[in-house]
């Protein structure tokens, strides 16, 4: 199976570019545009200042001293992407695609969200280079993630709800989709996470790679080794393609995606594209070839997870090809789990994860222990938890009353 | 190929979404096109997440699914038309997904079974399409593909060299659906299409009155109609909404005498 074609974007069998005909110039457009991005380096030398001077970046590794003691195995090291700017991994890409907007001449930019991380993201990149902003996103997790809705709008950015299908980030995509399909000519859409027609799985994974390159340089100057498992949660996959990508070469460095196991991989109830009887199987959707979770008539099915930015039907290319070739392997928590991951870490060492983190750090909560001590973890800490107040007060009442 | 009467005017494309409400509902609608004398039914495969598509398309896809319309149910559908005597070419318009998990060869081979014309993918761009078409083409299926004001040069050519049947040209950006007027560039862009492509052109997107229908099919050998169509039947009887539909086609047929078309399925 050849590896990856950049022309082309496929990661082996998975990815490719199944877009309507309207968006397939400016795909292609888009494409060429971020090679000369991507070759410039004057365009290079303004995104490593903003990503130090704006985002705030490197972000730290944190040796997590309170967790490790409290499992009892492998040591663990936290990636804080929570300290970037608006909270989380997701404005590394959202910077990125702003930057090379501007350079295409775009006047507007729109975004779908999930969380609504990456629209908080979007919106401030929007606001920071003086773009207008439209972001599209599930009436069903507006609700959930309402806090974001506002601080989007504080920023200026236009949120329209999306009532169709499922009302959440898949919907959320399809109406940008459309929008785009409308407005191609000034208007760029940032996609939020490695997912969709090439260029994007290519483009939002370089711009994350920060992640991984940052992580394996601090895990060598505080160990001088590289680490003996990365895990990462794994919606879109974003934040798991950006730090995977630098550790792919290192044969030894297990890789580990933390998909959402909802109220249990037995039932339709979860988001757990590779589970192995529940979950999906290869298709196309959002214009990308990858596993998702489908009827046997190839109709989308519905997902569900506490985390709106893991409740998602399809995944990343770059991860189906991972999954295939054994290279990573993917795991799901359930919500309860996830629940408990965040309470588990706002008490051990005072960080609040997003709810999407804390799968990553429920799945380090079953592993850990199981590791000796001499080994060590690396954990991205996607994004900090702040926005899930509300909804880890709702499950919490559940559980009580 | 079956080759069409000469009727001496450019071919009117009506379009309407498979099992919405009921395939016993599509049946009736396809008659009343029949009887409208539509040249060629393209019949949507609804799916899921059908991001080309306008609210009304969006909304009859859903109504369908509801009701169980899957992509088995619907060639076989197909079939029963074809051998009760249904003379209308047929043409499949959906996504590629459906097709994806029904296999491309099982596919094609069922869809020659049932009597389908030809197969237009509106997510499935001739670079991806390889197997697709390889499959279509055994079975003597049209492979229809579409391009749009964004379309290069280039690509029209390719488009033109992948395409069997027609080419489906996007009158404008954006999605289905009814739009108040037809775009100021919408005879530049045939022209221009025309210009690079030998196959006949269709097209289609935003097209819902009959002075619209003949204001496109100046420039096209066909004009595609949808959302005006789909919509006479919400909300009404599956009867009510075919005598409203027969009348409306019958209108744009009208509307297209004295115009020639060269489309042959």
């Amino acid at each position: 199976m050849r590896k990856y074609s950049a022309l082309t974007g496929r990661f082996g069998e998975f990815g490719g570019c199944y877009a309507p005909e309207t968006l397939m110039g400016p795909l292609h457009e888009l494409r060429r545009a971020y090679m000369r991005f991507r070759a410039d380096p004057a365009a290079q030398k303004e995104l490593k200042y903003q990503l130090k001077n704006y985002v705030g970046r490197p972000t730290p590794l944190t040796y997590a001293a309170r967790m490790t003691g409290a499992l009892g195995g492998a040591r663990i090291y936290l990636k804080r992407e929570d300290l970037a700017h608006t909270g989380a991994h997701k404005i590394n890409n959202a910077i990125g695609q702003a930057l090379l907007a501007r350079r295409m001449g775009k006047t507007r930019v729109i975004a779908e969200t999930g969380a609504g991380q990456h629209g908080v993201a979007a919106a401030t990149a929007a606001a920071c280079f003086g773009l207008k902003c439209t972001v599209y996103m599930g009436s069903k997790d507006m609700e959930r993630q309402a806090l974001n809705v506002f601080r989007m709008r504080l920023l200026g950015a236009e949120v329209v709800p999306v009532n169709s299908g499922s009302r959440t980030l898949k919907d959320a995509i399809n109406e940008a989709m459309r929008d785009w399909v409308s407005t191609v000519r000034t208007t760029h859409y940032i996609l939020g996470s490695a997912l969709g027609p090439h260029p994007y799985p290519s483009i939002v994974r370089d711009f994350q790679s920060v992640i991984g390159r940052e992580a394996r340089a601090q895990i060598l100057a505080a160990e001088g080794r590289l680490p003996d498992l990365l895990i990462a949660c794994v919606g879109g996959g974003s934040n798991a393609i950006g730090l995977f990508s630098a550790f792919l070469g290192d044969k030894k460095v297990e890789m580990a995606g933390v998909e959402a196991g909802g109220e249990g991989v037995n039932t339709l109830r979860h988001a757990a594209r590779f589970a192995a009887r529940a979950g999906g199987s290869p298709g196309v959707l959002h214009g990308t070839s990858t596993y998702i979770l489908q009827d046997r008539d190839g109709q989308v099915r519905e997902t569900h997870s506490v985390s709106a930015g893991l409740d998602y039907p399809a995944v990343g290319p770059e991860h189906a090809y991972l999954f295939r070739t054994g290279r990573a392997a993917y795991v799901s928590v359930t919500d309860r789990e996830a629940l408990r991951a965040f309470d588990f870490l706002t008490r051990s060492e005072g960080l609040m994860p997003a709810l999407e983190s804390a799968h990553a750090v429920a799945y380090a909560m079953k592993r850990v222990p199981r590791m000796p001590a001499r080994k060590i973890v690396l954990l991205n800490l996607s994004g900090r938890g702040d926005k899930d107040i509300d909804t880890v007060r709702e499950a919490k009442r559940g559980k009580n009353g | 190929m079956k080759s069409l009467r000469k009727s001496g005017r450019a071919a009117f494309i009506p379009y309407i979404t498979a099992g919405d409400p009921t395939l016993a509902a599509t049946r009736l609608f396809l008659r009343a096109l029949e009887s409208a004398r539509a040249d060629i039914v393209e019949l949507g495969v609804p799916f899921s997440d059908p991001m080309a598509d306008g609210p009304v398309n969006q909304r009859s896809a859903q109504r369908a699914l509801k009701n169980g319309a899957t992509l088995g149910r619907i060639l076989e559908f197909a079939g029963h038309y074809r051998r009760g005597g249904g003379k209308v070419p047929i043409v499949l318009f959906t996504y590629f997904n459906p097709l994806l998990r029904f296999g491309l060869k099982a596919f094609a081979k069922k869809a020659e079974e049932n009597g389908i014309d030809g197969v237009l993918t509106v997510d499935l761009p001739p670079e991806e399409a390889g197997e697709y078409r390889r499959r279509l083409d055994e079975r003597g299926i049209a492979a229809i593909f579409l391009a749009s004001p964004t379309t290069s040069a280039a690509r029209m050519e390719l488009i033109g060299r992948a395409s069997t049947g027609f080419v489906y040209y996007v009158s404008r950006l954006g999605v289905t659906g009814e739009r108040a007027k037809l775009p100021a560039a919408l005879a530049a862009g045939l022209k221009r299409l025309r210009g690079k492509v030998r196959k006949p052109v269709a097209v289609g997107f935003g097209i819902s009155t009959p002075e619209q229908v003949r204001a496109a099919a100046r420039h096209a050998d066909g004009v595609v109609v949808g959302s005006a169509l789909v919509k006479l039947t919400e909300g009404r009887s599956p009867a009510r909404a075919a005598r409203l539909i027969r009348a409306a086609a019958s209108a744009m047929v009208r509307a297209l005498r004295g115009l020639r078309r060269t489309i042959c399925l």
